[in-house]
């Protein structure tokens, strides 16, 4: 797989292909199988996270600490508020669903960790909401946050152990922005600026979970990565360039993972779980489950 | 090497990519280990596995991957009730197996017994649902499960690797990487071997039959 970002475009460029295209073909010849193949996995990965979505939005899921569960529901029938209509609701409310449907041990993708799974789905069904796309252009989009994410990998982390929440949901923005840029018709070199606008605005973000489980505060971190993956579509499919280079953006998030304090590491020392509340909730939840 | 598909993927149960989908892998990998789902087993949680296990349901993905559910499999939510129910004697403790960097936060020392089978594994998960299995009976090892993986233990003797390579040969099967290591010099050869192709059983009885072979698993592939 490539290494970076800037040599995929480049590839991409100078083949006048996709960065879908230049990431299946190279996960081919890496994995000796077809690329038809790999497309095959792609679609049932989406087909997967269609079903966590609908399953999500019906709102009568609950976490098993019971801290999380029915909120995707509320964006999709409560009272609405300046997103009314909009795709920006209908990412929010995906992005919530599927981490909803996580946190009660249902069925995901995780992409690129359980963590962060609701991101790319919410955006990328957000969009299908109000606008029909192939399952070919959704598979390729997949293919392009795969990309990403692989490079994500390989340069600093996807782990929030290793890197914070910026490594997860933050990891999980990147992804979204460039497929959804892609998507909606982006350039390979459109696709890498929304890499780094998205992630530009994730860097430090740390890992506090309530108890170290995976619901609080992760499945709203994954409405809000949603929503800072949207902004960088909007301003990358506008023309806005990032001086940075998404690789050096992704860089720069390996370095500020590897210099973060092990209280911000998904050890539920610090931040939101440090709290007076958060100590609280996390230690009435434990107990229940423990007594469950 | 990073996969797309280790990316998007694996379709799992939730909530934590570490602590159930891989910890499940970590489980199928000592269920392979005796062929089987084990009668007894002590599974010693070290770390953020030990801390935040039991929130993050790593107690039944690992029962599950005991069992031989693999990590998309819906019955990871209820394995602790099976478990109980089939009669099984598993046994959690929580424990410290080191200090880090050189033991993983999310490590789990795993003894198996089945029948006449019994085995130590030690595995971390690493994140996004990856493993690593560092020690089995007190070899050190490097099995990922990203390939169907060939274990063994054989006597050291000249030749062993070229014999072993060849019944691989007549079976199809590629070989992808291969790893020896050993306690000392002249004493048993732990090997690993992992293999483009999983391999049929038969040739896990041609390995068997050979008289310096000890003993010998198949792992199955568990994602990547």
């Amino acid at each position: 797989m490539y290494h970076s970002l800037h040599e995929a475009i480049a590839d991409a460029e100078a083949r006048g292909v996709s960065l879908a295209t230049a990431a299946l073909d190279i996960e081919a010849r890496d994995q000796g199988r077809p690329v038809a193949e790999i497309r095959e996995a792609l679609l049932r990965a989406l087909n997967v996270m269609r079903g966590a979505v609908k399953q999500g939005l019906t709102g009568d899921l609950r976490s098993n600490s019971g801290l999380v569960g029915g909120d995707a529901a509320k964006l999709r029938t409560g009272p609405e508020g300046p997103l009314a209509g909009t795709v920006f609701r209908e990412v929010l409310m995906r992005a919530i669903a599927v981490q909803e449907v996580n946190a009660a041990m249902g069925i995901i993708v995780a992409a690129p960790t359980a963590g962060g799974a609701g991101v790319l789905p919410g955006v990328l069904l957000g969009l299908s909401a109000k606008q029909q796309f192939s399952d070919q252009a959704m598979v390729d989009a997949l293919a392009t946050a795969g990309l990403i994410g692989a490079v994500v990998a390989q340069r600093a982390s996807l782990s929030g152990a290793e890197g914070g929440c910026q490594a997860e949901t933050g990891a999980a923005a990147g992804m979204a922005a460039g497929a959804a840029t892609q998507l909606l018709g982006g350039t390979p070199a459109q696709v890498g600026h929304a890499v780094a606008l998205a992630q530009q605005g994730t860097l430090g973000l740390v890992c506090d979970p309530l108890g170290g489980l995976v619901e609080l505060p992760c499945v709203f971190r994954n409405a809000t990565g949603a929503a800072i993956a949207l902004a960088a579509v909007e301003m990358a499919i506008a023309g806005i360039t990032f001086a940075i280079p998404a690789d050096e953006v992704i860089d720069t998030m390996g370095e500020i993972g590897r210099e973060m304090d092990v209280r911000y590491r998904e050890t539920a020392g610090g931040g939101l779980a440090a709290t007076p509340t958060g100590r609280r909730l996390a230690k009435e939840r434990l107990t229940q489950i423990k007594r469950a | 090497m990073v996969s797309l598909l280790d990316i998007i993927g694996p379709v799992m149960v939730g909530p934590s990519s570490s602590h159930t989908a891989g910890a499940c892998r970590l489980g199928l990998i000592a269920h392979d280990l005796v062929a089987g789902t084990p009668e007894r087993a002590l599974i010693e949680l070290h770390g953020s596995f030990a801390r935040t296990g039991e929130g993050h349901g790593t107690d039944k993905a690992i029962v599950g991957g005991l069992l031989g559910f693999r990590p998309d499999d819906e019955r990871l939510r209820d394995a602790l009730q099976i478990m109980e129910k089939e009669g099984l004697d598993y046994h959690f403790e929580k424990t410290t197996l080191g200090e880090e960097p050189e033991v993983h936060p999310n490590t789990v020392r795993i003894t198996v017994h089945r029948a006449h089978r019994h085995h130590v594994m030690l595995g971390a998960s690493l994140g996004a649902g990856r493993i690593k299995v560092s020690e089995i009976d007190g070899y050190p090892v490097e099995v990922d499960g990203s390939h169907h993986t060939i274990v063994m233990v054989a006597e050291d003797v000249k030749g062993s690797i070229a014999r072993i390579a060849g019944i691989l040969s007549e079976a199809d099967v590629n070989i992808a990487t291969l790893r020896l290591s050993r306690k000392h010099r002249g004493g048993d050869a732990f090997m690993v071997i992992e293999v483009d192709e999983r391999p049929a059983d038969d040739v896990g009885a041609a390995l068997r039959a050979l008289p310096w072979v000890r003993w010998t698993h198949r792992i199955e592939k568990v994602g990547g």
